[in-house]
């Protein structure tokens, strides 16, 4: 099904999350269009992480409503989320460490025989024509991820993501732990993504990753959003200004965080 | 295809015979290090008794058969403690399970199941085994809904577990022995007549080859379809003699051991055969126990390698995180493994009860260590994420062998359990070394 341009790919509306007494997330919304890329800045503890992780399905939201393609969502974990087409990146890559690169590509998903049994073969094979696309130099499909090197795990965890069809990528700092060659191999493959028609909330606290791949950005403070704006209409300094003070420059729609600003 | 090929066995000329026969084959080289470990002890034992005592006593027949018996109950125990140490956790109950099961299979079926079927009733051992391992289940799933559901640590529950199983088993006997069980049941214990003898032996040992064969065959034409790089034909073959070689050996030796003179006598007495000069000789075959055991690990390294459970369960040692976060149910994984494991006590259980032809509160005390001893020495971490039913297999003969070997010189049983806890640290010790020197390299 082809959403048409008006319909956001992902809506999020008013949603908390609360630790205790702490308040993660406080009355957030934030929408995503089929093609598009939004960065969500913020300090760390701003919750970036928080938010998408309530989308993910990893965390359960205290308020709100989510909707997908224009219809409301029940997401209540991870499993649920990937039903949606919402695959994650996350920070931690989480990957199991101990199995190998085609057991974590279908971990949670895997390939039976029609006996019922694991069908590795099958999933070593498939493993190995996504890491051609995505990786070619990529050939240690036998060892446990552990002793793959961050990049490699990186192409593990992305292939895992997108080989199952995902409408909706999350990546929580995809590129926190590359090198700069492997930070420029992520920043093409999102490009590649994007003219696939696939939505990507790029989670980020380095301001020029943003800058060069998103679409428009969000910002958050305290759990609440200062602002999103095209990153056309916004200067590198103003989005600082976002981050660091709260404040909404006028490029950009103001949310509940922002500084009343005279 | 690029030259450059993972996982492939790639041996290049130069490299040295052995080295070059492990990559083709692609053995486990801790594997090669637990049986060499195991062969030493074998023939430094034989060794020994040759010196001392002037005849080998180790590596006899009867020697072999016995240790075979004697580990069967930490073996199918073993195997399960593999998948719970695997996730991270650890039980510290096995063994009062074990002999709260024996104590409630051992009243049921000498106090109360005669008084309905009658003595000698041929439902008896069936309806007490099935008992015996729904016991040994549900305290697991107990034990694992309190890990995983209320968040208190294995140690601790199983800690508690231990206490209070053991207590209970002195309950359901208050402090008496139960005795003499079923003679069907009995029949689980092992001993001449709860083995199989020679013919069902050789069948059995002839089958295994048929399997190993088949096996290999099957994976070759699986590497086939996908176009992942094959062993070279040579190796395959190896694998199969090595295979074959172990089948066949084990069937000879089992069947070496004839059963007891006077036990053969009566047998003979009862069946009118003549017993000729020196003695009938009635082949003993595999035991029960043994083959119990052998099944167990069986079913258990197919569930651990080729099924979903087994795959979430490695996942979720390796990493809890990721499990949960790839949608995985770790908490109803928890609860599988230790039903498992309490299932597997409940086997156990009855292997021992059956061995002693009786049942009392005190069975299977300490065993915990033992198995989770075979197990270490098998190569399970106690990080998580890493470990093989085969393994602890081996472990727990290793053990048992060090035992029997130290009853055979004669040793004090306080130097025995000396020795067992150097060995075990030893082992522990070597392999961390190993193993940090290799994820260096």
């Amino acid at each position: 099904m082809e959403a048409s341009g008006n319909t956001p790919l992902v809506e999020l509306k008013d949603i908390s999350l609360a630790f205790g007494g702490l308040k993660a997330v406080d009355r957030a919304s934030l929408d995503l269009y089929p093609g598009e890329v939004v960065g969500l800045l913020g300090h760390n503890g701003a919750g970036k992480s928080c938010l998408i992780k309530v989308l993910s399905g990893a965390y359960k939201r205290d308020e709100g409503h989510i909707f997908i393609k224009g219809q409301e969502a029940t997401i209540n974990n991870p499993r649920d989320a990937k039903h949606y087409g919402i695959e994650t990146i996350y920070q931690t890559l989480a990957l199991a460490d101990n199995v190998d690169a085609a057991s974590n590509l279908y971990l949670g998903r895997e390939i039976l025989t029609k006996w019922g049994t694991l069908d590795d073969s099958a999933m070593e094979s498939q493993a190995r024509k996504v890491m051609a696309r995505l990786n070619p130099n990529f050939h240690r499909f036998k060892d446990p991820v552990i002793t793959l090197s961050g990049g490699q795990r990186q192409s593990v965890a992305i292939a895992r993501a997108i080989h199952f069809n995902a409408q909706i990528l999350i990546m929580d700092e995809p590129t926190a732990a590359l090198g700069p060659q492997e930070t420029a191999q992520v920043g093409e493959l999102i490009m590649q993504l994007k003219s696939e028609g696939i939505g990507i909330f790029l989670i980020s606290h380095d301001i020029h990753d943003v800058f060069d791949l998103a679409d428009r950005v969000a910002v958050m403070k305290n759990g609440q959003i200062v602002g999103t704006g095209r990153v056309g209409d916004l200067t590198k300094d103003e989005v600082l200004g976002m981050i660091i003070l709260g404040k909404c420059p006028p490029g950009a729609t103001p949310g509940p965080g922002a500084v009343a600003s005279n | 295809m690029s030259s450059a090929t993972s996982g492939a066995a790639v041996a290049s000329p130069g490299d040295p015979l052995i080295r070059r026969l492990l990559r083709a084959t692609e053995i486990d080289t801790r594997m090669i290090g637990m049986i060499g470990a195991l062969a030493l002890i074998w023939v430094g034992f034989h060794a020994y008794t040759v010196i001392v005592n002037g005849e080998g006593l180790f590596l006899t027949p009867r020697n072999l058969w016995n240790l075979l018996v004697q580990t069967s109950s930490v073996g199918v125990m073993a195997c399960g403690m593999v998948l719970v140490i695997v996730m991270r956790h650890i039980d510290l109950s096995v063994g009062a399970i074990l002999g709260f099961v024996s104590t409630i299979i051992g009243v049921t079926q000498v106090h109360i199941l005669p008084q309905y079927l009658g003595l000698d009733n041929p439902a008896i051992w069936i309806i007490t085994l099935l008992l015996g391992l729904a016991v040994g289940a549900a305290i697991g799933a107990l034990h694992g809904s309190l890990v995983a559901y209320l968040g208190i640590p294995a140690f601790i529950v199983t800690l508690g577990g231990q206490l209070f199983w053991r207590g209970s088993a002195w309950l359901v006997t208050t402090g008496q022995t139960i005795a003499p069980l079923d003679d069907r049941f009995a029949l689980m214990g092992g001993g001449p007549l709860g083995s199989i003898g020679a013919v069902a032996s050789w069948t059995l040992g002839g089958l295994a080859c048929i399997g190993i064969v088949i096996g290999l065959y099957a994976g070759r034409r699986r590497r086939v379809r996908y176009n992942f790089p094959l062993r070279p034909m040579w190796a395959e073959a190896t694998i199969a003699a090595i295979g074959c070689f172990v089948a066949f050996g084990a069937t000879w030796v089992v069947n070496d051991y004839p059963w007891p003179e006077r036990v053969a006598a009566n047998y003979a007495a009862q069946h009118n055969i003549v017993v000729p000069e020196g003695g009938l000789f009635i082949p003993t075959g595999y035991a029960i126990p043994v083959l119990m055991a052998l099944g167990v690990g069986i079913v258990m390294t197919f569930m651990a390698t080729r099924t979903r459970f087994g795959r979430y369960v490695y996942a979720s040692g390796g990493n809890p995180e990721a499990a949960v976060l790839a949608g995985i149910n770790t908490k109803m994984i928890t609860v599988l493994v230790f039903t498992l494991m309490g299932l597997l006590a409940g086997v156990s259980g009855c292997i021992e009860s059956a061995r002693l032809d009786s049942a009392t509160n005190v069975l299977g005390q300490f065993e915990e260590l033992y198995v989770i001893a075979a197990t270490v020495i098998g190569g399970t971490s106690l990080m998580g994420g890493v470990g093989t039913i085969y393994g602890a297999l081996i472990g727990a003969l290793v053990i048992q062998s060090l035992q029997s070997g130290m009853v055979l010189l004669g040793f004090d049983s306080a130097f025995q359990e000396m020795v067992v806890g150097v060995v075990l640290v030893g082992a522990v010790g070597l392999d961390t070394f190993y193993r940090s020197r290799s994820a260096k390299g």
